[in-house]
């Protein structure tokens, strides 16, 4: 079953057309990877598909439901989990506060539940702590559950927003480059992570990365992207060879 | 209840005690800002105009309408919230700071109605308010404001209105609904202004609508971020030093505006998230466990 399908998705920016005429289909629990040099229209994509932006043209459908003028809070209640590029953290919030603030989407204590500590108030609570600490366990930033984000090292910042994405428990996860900046330990550990949680959380994951073999070890699938464009999509073999990818954005020699 | 504060003015120089009860109520002044602009930083600079809402409604309501005092100051409040509601709709909805603005506005708009307003004596101002505010009932009402928020700053309301400060994509990127969350920050905020309001105007005797220019609202907005955008220890601190100061030093008193633009040059210098806004009870204990080890040690 495909989980998110965009049909002939265009952006423009003034006159600047960032993306045209974009088809994609991912299918549910596949990780699926875009790749194309900078100014290709990636992130734009990703900010299509949260409601940051409303598509000029095109139709972005999530589980047979038409999204496109959907705003991001109802975007993100439905399921779709997100980082982000430059990084988005809640920098004066301690690292258990930002995965806490993760969950805000599929909890529901409101503003007076709040006030008068009810029972049902504080049970929710319990859970969200308990399940932001497992999660911080698993990106392993358990130990700094009390830090700052913001004094935070760069690779730990990027692991700790994925901890925050999957406290939505999301069914869709957007990742924009979340191996920028790191070290190649970093990255392999990263790679371990994307794989345990795609198995354990049932997630299907689009995955924007400049890291070739990061990309084409993990992704099932992957589209290129050049100038807003699609020029080619299958799986990495047959993407490593393919002619016009290698000339726009591999390299001659990749 | 006056009872008992005439027993409490046996043991305290009535001047303390005024001071006393005008730190009350400046402290759930602050704590609205502070909910408003320190914790969801949405940067308002007109909450004294919330304040005189809910200072002559809550007097007129009264003297004129036999409401008791406890009706009276809810009405106020209730008041004052609608109007921040009504505002924070249009405005909370655009991004960038058009909200300075618009309550700079509002504030003026409100201080030269009341300077038209029959009922509430014109530029004369309104004597004769029934003086029901004292230092229990103050004290009273600023310990379970100072409670419930510390509450709901620590629940998942709370967390979701410093996450719209600290960065508002990210923020909606949760599932935070951050248009009606700024606007619920903005009316419960101005609730507390209108809350102070009227226990000022049942404290004072008289007001009139100078007592609420853009003057005192600039003074509210300098305790929130004297003391730490955010923080209640904070927003407490900065209430009590800015109420102080001035009665304590003279010069303050008289160079108000002076005192206030150095305070924040200082400020901006030495500790630029206010004095006790990036300071947690956490760190401290830590660091106090510290120490002990060490003398263990030694
Ligand atoms: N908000 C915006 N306003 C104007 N231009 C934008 C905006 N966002 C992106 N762009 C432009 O769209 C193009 C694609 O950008 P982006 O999606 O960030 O590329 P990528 O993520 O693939 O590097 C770039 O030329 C960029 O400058
Ligand atoms: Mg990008």
């Amino acid at each position: 079953m495909s989980v998110l399908t965009l049909e002939g998705i265009s952006q423009e920016f003034g006159g600047l057309r960032a993306l045209d005429g974009v088809n994609m289909v991912v299918e549910e629990g596949e990780i699926f990877g875009i790749i194309g040099p900078n100014g290709a229209g990636k992130t734009t994509l990703f900010n299509i598909i949260t409601g940051i932006y409303i598509p000029s043209e095109g139709d972005l459908i999530f589980k047979e439901r038409r999204i496109n003028r959907m705003t991001t809070h109802n975007i993100a209640r439905l399921g779709i989990g997100r980082t982000f590029q430059n990084i988005r953290l809640f920098n004066k919030l301690s690292v258990l506060d930002n995965v806490r603030v993760g969950s805000h989407g599929i909890s529901r204590s409101g503003f007076f539940k709040s006030l008068l500590g009810l029972p049902s108030m504080l049970r929710e609570e319990k859970e969200i702590k308990s399940r932001a600490e497992e999660l911080l366990e698993l990106v392993g930033l358990y130990d700094k559950k009390m830090e700052y984000a913001d004094n935070l090292a760069y690779g730990e910042q990027r692991r700790l927003e994925i901890a925050r994405a999957l406290a939505l428990k999301p069914s869709l996860l957007l990742l924009d480059e979340p191996a920028a900046g790191m070290n190649s330990g970093e990255k392999v550990e990263l790679m371990k992570l994307i794989e345990q949680i795609r198995q354990e959380m049932k997630l299907t994951i689009l995955l924007v990365e400049h890291d070739m073999s990061l990309v084409m070890n993990i992704c099932e699938r992957i589209a290129v992207l050049d100038y807003g464009r699609k020029i080619a999509e299958g799986p990495p073999e047959e993407i490593k060879n393919d002619e016009r990818v290698i000339q726009s954005y591999l390299g001659v020699g990749a | 209840m006056n009872g008992l504060d005439a027993a409490i003015t046996q043991y305290i120089d009535p001047y303390y005690l005024r001071i006393m009860i005008l730190l009350g109520i400046n402290i759930i002044l602050a704590l609205g800002l502070n909910l408003i602009t320190g914790v969801t930083g949405q940067l308002s600079m007109g909450h004294a105009g919330f304040m005189s809402i809910g200072a002559y409604t809550s007097a007129i309501l009264s003297m004129q309408f036999g409401f008791s005092y406890l009706m009276a100051l809810l009405a106020g409040a209730m008041v004052a919230a609608f109007f921040g509601f009504l505002i924070g709709i249009p405005t909370l909805r655009l991004e960038g700071d058009y909200l300075a603005m618009v309550t700079i506005g509002f504030a003026e708009i409100i201080r030269v109605f009341f300077l038209n307003f029959e009922p509430g004596g014109k530029a004369v101002g309104l004597s004769g308010i029934p003086q029901h505010t004292n230092f229990i009932t103050v004290w009273l009402i600023a310990l379970l404001i100072i409670a419930l928020n510390t509450r709901l700053l620590k629940s998942r309301m709370g967390r979701a209105f410093y996450a719209i400060r600290e960065n508002e994509i990210a923020a909606a990127s949760t599932g935070i609904d951050t248009t009606r969350l700024k606007i619920l920050a903005f009316t419960v905020g101005s609730f507390l202004g209108g809350l102070g309001g009227g226990l000022y105007s049942h404290y004072m005797y008289y007001i009139n609508p100078q007592d609420f220019g853009f003057m005192k609202s600039i003074e509210l907005l300098n305790m929130v971020i004297l003391g730490g955008m955010g923080s209640i220890p904070g927003t407490i601190l900065g209430s009590f030093i800015l109420t102080l100061a001035p009665e304590m030093l003279r010069i303050v008193a008289e160079y108000r505006l002076l005192f206030y633009g150095a305070l924040l040059v200082i400020l901006m210098i030495f500790r630029p998230n206010g004095i006790l806004g990036d300071v947690r009870i956490y760190d401290l204990k830590k660091r106090w466990g510290r120490k002990e080890v060490k003398t263990c040690q030694s």
